[in-house]
Protein backbone atom coordinates (compact mmCIF):
# COMPACT_ATOMS: atom_id res chain seq x y z
CA UNK A 1 0.00 0.00 0.00
CA UNK A 2 1.23 3.20 -0.81
CA UNK A 3 1.28 5.82 1.91
CA UNK A 4 0.98 9.73 1.83
CA UNK A 5 3.86 11.92 3.38
CA UNK A 6 2.62 12.80 7.05
CA UNK A 7 1.60 16.11 5.78
CA UNK A 8 -1.24 14.95 3.92
CA UNK A 9 -1.15 14.24 0.19
CA UNK A 10 0.34 16.97 -1.81
CA UNK A 11 -2.59 19.17 -3.69
CA UNK A 12 -1.61 19.13 -7.27
CA UNK A 13 -4.47 21.48 -8.46
CA UNK A 14 -3.66 24.47 -10.38
CA UNK A 15 -1.41 25.97 -8.29
CA UNK A 16 1.47 23.43 -7.84
CA UNK A 17 3.11 24.65 -10.91
CA UNK A 18 6.21 27.09 -12.15
CA UNK A 19 5.90 29.44 -14.08
CA UNK A 20 9.30 31.46 -14.56
CA UNK A 21 8.49 34.65 -17.10
CA UNK A 22 11.53 36.16 -18.62
CA UNK A 23 13.67 35.96 -16.12
CA UNK A 24 17.23 38.06 -16.45
CA UNK A 25 19.50 37.34 -13.51
CA UNK A 26 23.06 39.35 -13.58
CA UNK A 27 25.80 38.77 -10.70
CA UNK A 28 28.53 41.38 -10.29
CA UNK A 29 32.22 40.30 -10.22
CA UNK A 30 35.54 41.82 -9.94
CA UNK A 31 35.71 42.16 -13.46
CA UNK A 32 31.93 43.62 -13.99
CA UNK A 33 28.68 42.29 -14.45
CA UNK A 34 27.98 38.73 -15.41
CA UNK A 35 24.77 37.80 -16.92
CA UNK A 36 23.84 34.49 -15.68
CA UNK A 37 20.30 34.27 -17.44
CA UNK A 38 18.84 36.66 -19.77
CA UNK A 39 15.04 36.71 -20.45
CA UNK A 40 14.30 32.88 -19.60
CA UNK A 41 10.84 31.81 -19.88
CA UNK A 42 9.76 28.42 -18.26
CA UNK A 43 6.89 26.38 -17.70
CA UNK A 44 6.13 23.31 -15.40
CA UNK A 45 2.47 22.32 -15.22
CA UNK A 46 1.55 21.04 -11.73
CA UNK A 47 2.77 17.26 -11.81
CA UNK A 48 4.92 18.09 -14.62
CA UNK A 49 8.56 16.92 -15.33
CA UNK A 50 10.31 19.23 -16.77
CA UNK A 51 14.30 18.82 -17.76
CA UNK A 52 16.69 21.73 -18.50
CA UNK A 53 19.84 20.98 -20.20
CA UNK A 54 22.22 23.13 -21.14
CA UNK A 55 26.53 23.48 -21.07
CA UNK A 56 28.20 24.44 -17.92
CA UNK A 57 27.67 27.66 -17.10
CA UNK A 58 24.29 28.48 -18.77
CA UNK A 59 23.18 29.34 -15.13
CA UNK A 60 20.96 26.25 -14.57
CA UNK A 61 21.70 26.02 -10.97
CA UNK A 62 21.08 29.79 -10.49
CA UNK A 63 17.61 29.29 -12.79
CA UNK A 64 17.13 26.62 -10.07
CA UNK A 65 17.88 28.64 -6.76
CA UNK A 66 15.22 31.62 -8.23
CA UNK A 67 12.49 29.05 -8.58
CA UNK A 68 13.30 28.43 -4.63
CA UNK A 69 13.26 31.57 -3.84
CA UNK A 70 16.87 31.77 -2.66
CA UNK A 71 17.16 34.22 -5.15
CA UNK A 72 15.40 37.06 -7.00
CA UNK A 73 15.43 38.01 -10.87
CA UNK A 74 16.49 41.16 -12.11
CA UNK A 75 14.08 41.54 -14.42
CA UNK A 76 10.72 39.35 -15.17
CA UNK A 77 9.07 37.40 -13.09
CA UNK A 78 8.55 34.24 -11.42
CA UNK A 79 5.77 32.43 -10.05
CA UNK A 80 6.14 29.55 -8.36
CA UNK A 81 4.59 26.70 -5.91
CA UNK A 82 6.95 26.74 -2.99
CA UNK A 83 9.91 24.50 -4.08
CA UNK A 84 12.76 22.45 -2.36
CA UNK A 85 16.16 22.17 -3.53
CA UNK A 86 17.84 18.60 -4.21
CA UNK A 87 21.36 19.77 -4.41
CA UNK A 88 24.18 18.59 -6.56
CA UNK A 89 25.93 16.94 -3.65
CA UNK A 90 23.95 15.30 -0.96
CA UNK A 91 25.03 17.46 1.48
CA UNK A 92 23.92 14.58 5.08
CA UNK A 93 25.21 15.87 7.67
CA UNK A 94 27.83 13.55 8.86
CA UNK A 95 27.04 13.48 13.21
CA UNK A 96 23.28 12.68 12.08
CA UNK A 97 21.74 8.83 10.98
CA UNK A 98 20.03 8.42 8.11
CA UNK A 99 16.53 8.20 9.28
CA UNK A 100 17.76 11.59 10.94
CA UNK A 101 19.13 13.31 8.33
CA UNK A 102 16.04 12.08 5.78
CA UNK A 103 13.96 13.91 8.91
CA UNK A 104 16.03 17.12 8.32
CA UNK A 105 13.49 18.76 6.77
CA UNK A 106 10.69 18.02 9.11
CA UNK A 107 12.64 18.95 11.93
CA UNK A 108 13.90 22.29 9.89
CA UNK A 109 10.57 23.63 10.25
CA UNK A 110 9.95 22.81 14.06
CA UNK A 111 8.34 19.18 13.66
CA UNK A 112 9.71 17.11 17.01
CA UNK A 113 12.52 14.72 16.60
CA UNK A 114 9.90 11.41 17.14
CA UNK A 115 7.70 12.56 15.22
CA UNK A 116 9.87 13.44 12.55
CA UNK A 117 11.61 10.09 12.80
CA UNK A 118 8.27 8.35 13.01
CA UNK A 119 6.97 10.33 9.39
CA UNK A 120 10.56 9.59 7.84
CA UNK A 121 10.82 5.76 9.17
CA UNK A 122 8.63 3.73 6.47
CA UNK A 123 9.88 5.84 3.56
CA UNK A 124 13.48 4.75 4.22
CA UNK A 125 11.59 1.29 3.83
CA UNK A 126 10.28 2.24 0.70
CA UNK A 127 13.47 3.46 -0.62
CA UNK A 128 15.36 0.38 0.05
CA UNK A 129 17.25 1.38 2.98
CA UNK A 130 15.64 -0.90 5.50
CA UNK A 131 18.31 -1.70 8.33
CA UNK A 132 20.06 1.51 7.41
CA UNK A 133 18.20 3.87 9.37
CA UNK A 134 20.68 4.24 12.19
CA UNK A 135 23.94 4.33 9.47
CA UNK A 136 25.85 7.55 9.10
CA UNK A 137 26.64 8.70 5.90
CA UNK A 138 29.92 7.69 5.88
CA UNK A 139 28.82 4.35 5.63
CA UNK A 140 26.48 4.56 2.99
CA UNK A 141 27.06 4.51 -0.66
CA UNK A 142 27.21 7.58 -3.21
CA UNK A 143 23.19 5.79 -4.41
CA UNK A 144 22.14 5.55 -1.27
CA UNK A 145 23.48 9.01 0.28
CA UNK A 146 21.10 10.44 -2.94
CA UNK A 147 18.21 8.29 -1.97
CA UNK A 148 18.47 9.58 1.73
CA UNK A 149 18.96 13.25 -0.15
CA UNK A 150 15.92 12.53 -2.38
CA UNK A 151 13.85 11.53 0.42
CA UNK A 152 14.70 14.14 2.71
CA UNK A 153 13.86 16.38 -0.31
CA UNK A 154 10.24 14.97 -0.57
CA UNK A 155 9.59 14.95 3.24
CA UNK A 156 9.76 18.97 2.95
CA UNK A 157 6.35 18.59 1.71
CA UNK A 158 6.51 21.24 -0.94
CA UNK A 159 4.54 20.78 -4.15
CA UNK A 160 8.00 21.49 -6.09
CA UNK A 161 11.28 19.23 -6.54
CA UNK A 162 14.45 21.07 -7.99
CA UNK A 163 16.43 18.95 -8.48
CA UNK A 164 20.50 19.87 -9.32
CA UNK A 165 21.93 17.41 -11.49
CA UNK A 166 21.12 14.92 -9.02
CA UNK A 167 22.78 12.06 -10.00
CA UNK A 168 25.95 13.74 -11.26
CA UNK A 169 28.32 12.48 -8.87
CA UNK A 170 27.38 8.70 -9.47
CA UNK A 171 29.45 6.46 -11.70
CA UNK A 172 27.43 4.95 -15.06
CA UNK A 173 26.05 1.97 -13.55
CA UNK A 174 24.50 3.41 -10.15
CA UNK A 175 23.38 6.31 -11.92
CA UNK A 176 21.09 4.50 -14.32
CA UNK A 177 19.58 2.16 -11.85
CA UNK A 178 19.01 5.52 -9.71
CA UNK A 179 17.04 7.22 -13.11
CA UNK A 180 14.70 4.52 -13.45
CA UNK A 181 14.11 4.40 -9.22
CA UNK A 182 13.34 7.81 -9.33
CA UNK A 183 11.05 7.35 -12.35
CA UNK A 184 9.17 4.94 -10.62
CA UNK A 185 8.95 7.20 -7.57
CA UNK A 186 7.58 9.95 -9.31
CA UNK A 187 5.12 7.91 -10.73
CA UNK A 188 3.70 7.25 -7.07
CA UNK A 189 4.61 10.56 -5.58
CA UNK A 190 3.65 13.10 -8.12
CA UNK A 191 5.29 16.48 -7.67
CA UNK A 192 6.37 19.33 -9.98
CA UNK A 193 10.06 18.79 -11.28
CA UNK A 194 12.55 21.21 -12.65
CA UNK A 195 15.63 18.66 -13.77
CA UNK A 196 18.99 19.96 -14.20
CA UNK A 197 21.00 17.97 -15.85
CA UNK A 198 23.88 17.03 -18.18
CA UNK A 199 22.70 13.81 -19.22
CA UNK A 200 20.41 14.04 -22.14
CA UNK A 201 19.15 10.62 -22.00
CA UNK A 202 18.53 11.01 -18.56
CA UNK A 203 16.30 14.03 -19.49
CA UNK A 204 14.62 12.09 -22.09
CA UNK A 205 13.48 9.14 -19.92
CA UNK A 206 12.35 11.05 -16.96
CA UNK A 207 11.07 14.23 -17.81
CA UNK A 208 7.72 15.37 -20.13
CA UNK A 209 9.60 18.16 -21.90
CA UNK A 210 13.22 19.49 -22.02
CA UNK A 211 14.24 22.74 -21.96
CA UNK A 212 17.53 23.17 -24.26
CA UNK A 213 19.46 26.26 -22.76
CA UNK A 214 22.25 28.11 -24.32
CA UNK A 215 25.74 28.76 -23.03
CA UNK A 216 25.99 32.52 -21.14
CA UNK A 217 24.22 34.14 -20.53
CA UNK A 218 21.62 31.40 -20.25
CA UNK A 219 18.28 31.68 -23.16
CA UNK A 220 16.29 28.90 -23.91
CA UNK A 221 16.58 27.79 -27.57
CA UNK A 222 14.50 25.15 -27.63
CA UNK A 223 12.03 23.09 -26.03
CA UNK A 224 11.27 19.50 -26.52
CA UNK A 225 7.76 17.65 -25.69
CA UNK A 226 8.50 14.38 -24.60
CA UNK A 227 4.95 12.46 -25.22
CA UNK A 228 5.99 8.81 -24.73
CA UNK A 229 4.30 6.61 -22.54
CA UNK A 230 5.91 5.41 -19.30
CA UNK A 231 7.85 3.03 -18.45
CA UNK A 232 10.33 4.27 -20.96
CA UNK A 233 13.39 1.89 -22.81
CA UNK A 234 16.06 3.67 -23.98
CA UNK A 235 16.60 1.42 -26.58
CA UNK A 236 13.19 2.75 -27.82
CA UNK A 237 13.45 4.07 -31.05
CA UNK A 238 11.24 6.82 -30.67
CA UNK A 239 13.11 8.01 -26.99
CA UNK A 240 16.49 7.66 -29.16
CA UNK A 241 15.15 9.84 -31.73
CA UNK A 242 14.06 12.89 -29.56
CA UNK A 243 17.53 12.61 -28.01
CA UNK A 244 19.05 12.83 -31.16
CA UNK A 245 16.61 16.22 -31.30
CA UNK A 246 17.89 17.62 -27.99
CA UNK A 247 21.36 16.65 -28.74
CA UNK A 248 20.74 18.81 -31.78
CA UNK A 249 19.65 21.63 -30.05
CA UNK A 250 22.68 21.80 -28.01
CA UNK A 251 25.16 21.41 -30.73
CA UNK A 252 23.69 24.59 -32.19
CA UNK A 253 24.17 26.41 -28.87
CA UNK A 254 27.61 26.27 -28.44
CA UNK B 1 43.91 4.28 27.63
CA UNK B 2 43.85 4.54 24.23
CA UNK B 3 47.08 2.54 22.95
CA UNK B 4 47.28 3.76 19.20
CA UNK B 5 45.26 6.78 18.28
CA UNK B 6 44.59 6.62 14.67
CA UNK B 7 44.12 9.54 12.71
CA UNK B 8 42.03 10.51 9.74
CA UNK B 9 43.92 7.90 7.38
CA UNK B 10 44.51 5.89 9.54
CA UNK B 11 48.09 6.31 10.55
CA UNK B 12 48.83 6.33 13.86
CA UNK B 13 49.16 9.99 15.42
CA UNK B 14 50.23 8.71 18.97
CA UNK B 15 51.35 5.32 20.31
CA UNK B 16 52.61 5.04 23.72
CA UNK B 17 54.94 2.52 23.31
CA UNK B 18 57.37 4.05 20.73
CA UNK B 19 56.96 7.75 22.67
CA UNK B 20 58.06 6.23 25.81
CA UNK B 21 61.35 3.96 24.22
CA UNK B 22 62.08 7.36 22.22
CA UNK B 23 62.01 8.90 25.88
CA UNK B 24 63.88 6.10 27.12
CA UNK B 25 66.87 6.96 24.79
CA UNK B 26 66.48 10.46 25.41
CA UNK B 27 66.59 9.83 29.00
CA UNK B 28 70.05 7.50 28.71
CA UNK B 29 72.03 10.04 26.57
CA UNK B 30 70.90 12.61 29.24
CA UNK B 31 71.97 10.13 32.14
CA UNK B 32 75.51 9.18 30.13
CA UNK B 33 76.14 12.57 29.70
CA UNK B 34 76.25 13.76 33.25
CA UNK B 35 78.45 10.98 34.93
CA UNK B 36 80.62 10.94 32.78
CA UNK B 37 81.17 14.30 33.81
CA UNK B 38 79.93 16.88 30.61
CA UNK B 39 78.38 19.20 33.14
CA UNK B 40 77.96 19.50 37.15
CA UNK B 41 75.59 17.47 38.29
CA UNK B 42 74.15 20.59 40.43
CA UNK B 43 73.32 22.64 36.93
CA UNK B 44 72.58 19.57 34.75
CA UNK B 45 70.85 17.16 37.18
CA UNK B 46 70.81 13.91 35.89
CA UNK B 47 67.75 11.35 35.36
CA UNK B 48 68.09 9.34 38.32
CA UNK B 49 68.51 12.38 40.51
CA UNK B 50 65.30 14.32 39.65
CA UNK B 51 63.65 11.08 39.80
CA UNK B 52 65.00 10.61 43.44
CA UNK B 53 63.76 14.21 43.57
CA UNK B 54 60.26 13.28 42.70
CA UNK B 55 60.16 11.01 45.08
CA UNK B 56 61.27 12.20 48.07
CA UNK B 57 59.36 15.35 47.61
CA UNK B 58 56.24 14.02 46.49
CA UNK B 59 54.37 15.20 49.20
CA UNK B 60 55.06 19.17 48.48
CA UNK B 61 54.87 18.57 44.96
CA UNK B 62 51.38 16.79 44.96
CA UNK B 63 50.02 20.08 47.15
CA UNK B 64 51.78 22.52 45.13
CA UNK B 65 50.47 20.80 42.07
CA UNK B 66 47.07 21.08 43.42
CA UNK B 67 47.21 24.27 43.39
CA UNK B 68 48.21 25.12 40.02
CA UNK B 69 46.11 22.40 38.85
CA UNK B 70 43.33 24.76 40.31
CA UNK B 71 43.95 27.59 39.12
CA UNK B 72 44.67 25.68 35.31
CA UNK B 73 41.34 23.99 35.00
CA UNK B 74 39.38 27.06 36.64
CA UNK B 75 41.15 29.34 33.92
CA UNK B 76 40.29 27.27 30.91
CA UNK B 77 36.74 26.57 32.20
CA UNK B 78 36.15 30.41 32.13
CA UNK B 79 37.95 30.59 28.59
CA UNK B 80 36.27 28.14 27.53
CA UNK B 81 32.78 29.30 28.50
CA UNK B 82 33.67 33.14 27.34
CA UNK B 83 35.54 32.19 24.01
CA UNK B 84 32.49 30.41 23.04
CA UNK B 85 29.87 32.91 23.82
CA UNK B 86 32.11 36.09 22.13
CA UNK B 87 32.74 33.07 19.37
CA UNK B 88 28.56 32.98 18.75
CA UNK B 89 28.11 36.37 19.43
CA UNK B 90 30.78 37.55 17.20
CA UNK B 91 29.53 35.14 14.15
CA UNK B 92 26.14 36.53 14.54
CA UNK B 93 26.71 40.20 14.74
CA UNK B 94 29.30 41.10 11.49
CA UNK B 95 29.94 44.21 12.47
CA UNK B 96 30.63 43.68 16.19
CA UNK B 97 33.02 40.61 14.58
CA UNK B 98 34.82 43.36 12.33
CA UNK B 99 35.20 45.58 15.75
CA UNK B 100 36.03 43.36 18.23
CA UNK B 101 38.42 40.35 16.22
CA UNK B 102 41.65 43.40 16.04
CA UNK B 103 40.99 44.29 19.79
CA UNK B 104 41.52 40.89 20.74
CA UNK B 105 44.53 40.01 18.71
CA UNK B 106 45.85 42.67 20.66
CA UNK B 107 45.13 41.35 23.56
CA UNK B 108 47.13 38.75 23.30
CA UNK B 109 50.31 40.77 22.37
CA UNK B 110 50.58 42.04 26.23
CA UNK B 111 53.35 39.55 27.41
CA UNK B 112 52.49 37.23 30.29
CA UNK B 113 55.61 38.40 32.62
CA UNK B 114 54.17 42.02 32.72
CA UNK B 115 50.54 41.16 32.24
CA UNK B 116 50.71 39.04 35.38
CA UNK B 117 52.33 41.38 37.88
CA UNK B 118 49.87 43.92 36.84
CA UNK B 119 47.02 41.56 37.68
CA UNK B 120 48.72 40.93 41.27
CA UNK B 121 49.06 44.24 41.82
CA UNK B 122 45.82 45.01 41.28
CA UNK B 123 44.03 41.95 42.30
CA UNK B 124 45.97 40.77 45.09
CA UNK B 125 48.41 37.20 45.73
CA UNK B 126 45.17 34.55 45.85
CA UNK B 127 44.09 32.65 42.94
CA UNK B 128 42.20 35.39 41.13
CA UNK B 129 45.12 37.00 38.95
CA UNK B 130 46.60 33.60 37.85
CA UNK B 131 42.79 32.44 37.07
CA UNK B 132 42.52 35.92 34.68
CA UNK B 133 46.18 35.29 33.28
CA UNK B 134 45.23 31.86 32.56
CA UNK B 135 41.86 32.45 31.06
CA UNK B 136 43.45 35.69 28.86
CA UNK B 137 45.65 33.49 27.27
CA UNK B 138 43.28 30.30 27.07
CA UNK B 139 40.75 32.16 25.48
CA UNK B 140 41.80 33.58 22.12
CA UNK B 141 42.22 30.03 20.50
CA UNK B 142 39.20 29.47 20.92
CA UNK B 143 37.14 32.24 19.96
CA UNK B 144 39.63 32.30 16.57
CA UNK B 145 38.69 28.67 16.08
CA UNK B 146 35.44 28.32 16.72
CA UNK B 147 34.74 31.54 14.20
CA UNK B 148 36.60 29.41 11.51
CA UNK B 149 34.59 26.84 12.22
CA UNK B 150 31.36 28.60 11.87
CA UNK B 151 32.85 30.27 8.94
CA UNK B 152 33.55 26.93 7.38
CA UNK B 153 30.24 25.68 7.15
CA UNK B 154 29.22 25.10 3.83
CA UNK B 155 27.22 27.68 2.06
CA UNK B 156 25.09 25.54 0.06
CA UNK B 157 23.97 23.55 3.20
CA UNK B 158 22.70 27.15 4.59
CA UNK B 159 21.08 27.64 1.33
CA UNK B 160 19.07 24.14 1.98
CA UNK B 161 18.27 24.63 5.67
CA UNK B 162 16.75 27.98 4.17
CA UNK B 163 14.37 25.96 1.32
CA UNK B 164 13.35 23.90 4.46
CA UNK B 165 12.07 27.69 5.99
CA UNK B 166 14.66 26.67 8.68
CA UNK B 167 14.68 29.73 11.18
CA UNK B 168 18.36 31.52 11.60
CA UNK B 169 18.28 30.02 15.49
CA UNK B 170 17.31 26.48 13.68
CA UNK B 171 20.22 26.78 11.00
CA UNK B 172 22.67 27.27 14.33
CA UNK B 173 21.75 24.68 16.59
CA UNK B 174 21.22 22.18 13.76
CA UNK B 175 24.34 22.66 11.40
CA UNK B 176 26.58 25.68 12.30
CA UNK B 177 27.00 24.51 15.59
CA UNK B 178 27.82 20.67 15.05
CA UNK B 179 29.85 21.55 12.68
CA UNK B 180 32.48 23.81 14.21
CA UNK B 181 32.68 21.41 16.97
CA UNK B 182 35.68 19.64 15.66
CA UNK B 183 37.34 23.54 15.03
CA UNK B 184 35.83 23.85 19.11
CA UNK B 185 38.24 20.90 20.01
CA UNK B 186 41.23 22.01 18.09
CA UNK B 187 40.90 25.26 19.82
CA UNK B 188 40.71 23.80 23.18
CA UNK B 189 44.14 21.75 23.02
CA UNK B 190 45.77 24.64 22.20
CA UNK B 191 44.38 26.54 24.61
CA UNK B 192 45.37 23.85 27.02
CA UNK B 193 49.20 24.04 26.54
CA UNK B 194 49.23 27.70 26.32
CA UNK B 195 47.19 28.11 29.93
CA UNK B 196 49.90 25.90 31.16
CA UNK B 197 52.60 28.08 30.20
CA UNK B 198 50.01 31.10 31.32
CA UNK B 199 49.70 29.78 34.88
CA UNK B 200 53.20 29.27 35.39
CA UNK B 201 54.23 32.72 35.02
CA UNK B 202 51.13 34.17 36.76
CA UNK B 203 52.73 32.38 39.65
CA UNK B 204 56.19 33.51 39.04
CA UNK B 205 54.61 36.82 38.84
CA UNK B 206 53.48 36.54 42.51
CA UNK B 207 52.31 33.42 44.60
CA UNK B 208 53.13 31.63 47.87
CA UNK B 209 52.14 27.78 46.73
CA UNK B 210 52.59 26.61 43.48
CA UNK B 211 54.18 24.70 40.71
CA UNK B 212 55.41 27.80 39.60
CA UNK B 213 56.29 29.02 43.00
CA UNK B 214 57.77 26.15 43.68
CA UNK B 215 60.41 25.90 40.88
CA UNK B 216 61.48 29.60 42.14
CA UNK B 217 62.19 28.64 45.14
CA UNK B 218 64.03 24.96 44.16
CA UNK B 219 66.59 27.47 41.36
CA UNK B 220 66.81 30.09 44.80
CA UNK B 221 68.29 27.27 46.82
CA UNK B 222 69.96 25.40 44.27
CA UNK B 223 67.67 22.47 44.30
CA UNK B 224 68.36 21.97 40.78
CA UNK B 225 66.74 18.22 40.95
CA UNK B 226 63.99 19.49 42.55
CA UNK B 227 63.21 22.34 40.24
CA UNK B 228 63.71 19.83 37.22
CA UNK B 229 60.82 17.57 39.17
CA UNK B 230 58.42 20.58 38.84
CA UNK B 231 58.84 20.82 35.34
CA UNK B 232 57.98 17.17 35.27
CA UNK B 233 54.66 17.25 36.76
CA UNK B 234 53.90 20.13 35.01
CA UNK B 235 54.62 18.79 31.59
CA UNK B 236 52.66 15.46 32.94
CA UNK B 237 49.55 17.86 33.65
CA UNK B 238 49.79 19.04 30.35
CA UNK B 239 50.25 16.24 28.49
CA UNK B 240 47.50 14.66 30.75
CA UNK B 241 44.80 17.57 29.82
CA UNK B 242 45.55 17.21 26.26
CA UNK B 243 44.69 13.29 25.99
CA UNK B 244 41.72 13.59 27.75
CA UNK B 245 40.53 16.36 25.64
CA UNK B 246 41.58 14.18 22.54
CA UNK B 247 39.66 11.53 24.32
CA UNK B 248 36.57 13.77 24.87
CA UNK B 249 36.78 14.65 21.16
CA UNK B 250 36.89 11.28 19.70
CA UNK B 251 34.26 10.54 22.02
CA UNK B 252 31.74 13.91 20.86
CA UNK B 253 32.87 14.13 17.36
CA UNK B 254 33.39 10.48 15.96
CA UNK B 255 32.18 11.71 12.30
CA UNK B 256 35.47 14.01 12.36
CA UNK B 257 37.71 11.01 12.27
CA UNK B 258 35.64 8.49 9.97
CA UNK B 259 36.81 7.70 7.03
CA UNK B 260 34.47 8.49 4.13
CA UNK B 261 32.89 5.99 2.71
CA UNK B 262 33.29 4.73 -1.38
CA UNK B 263 32.09 7.28 -3.21
CA UNK B 264 30.29 5.48 -6.41
CA UNK B 265 27.56 2.60 -6.07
Amino acid sequence: MIEAPPQGPVKLDGTGGVRVERVSRTFAARTGPVPALAAVSLRAAPGEIVSVVGPSGCGKSTLLELICGLQRPDEGTIDSAPAVLMPQRDLLLPWRSAIDNAALALQARGVRRDEARAAAAPWLERFGLAGFEQTRPAQLSGGMRQRVSFLRSLLAGKPVLALDEPFASLDALTRAEMQGWLAHVLASEPRTVVLVTHDVEEAVVLSDRVVVMSARPGRVVREVEVALARPRRRTDPELVALREQVLEALRVTT
Amino acid sequence: MIPNLRGRSGRIVFSWWRTLLVLAVLLGIWELFVDLGGAAPLILPPPHAVARSLYVNRGLLWSSFLVTAEEIVLGLLVAAVAGLALACVMHFFATLRRAVYPLLVASQTIPIPMLAPVLVLWLGFGILPKLVVVAVVSFFSIVVTTLAGFAAVDPELIKLMRTFDASRRRVFWMVELPSALPNVFTGAKIAVVVAVIGGLFAEQAGASSGLGYLFDQSINQLLTARAYATVVVLSAFAIALFALLTAAERLTVPWAYQPTGDQTG
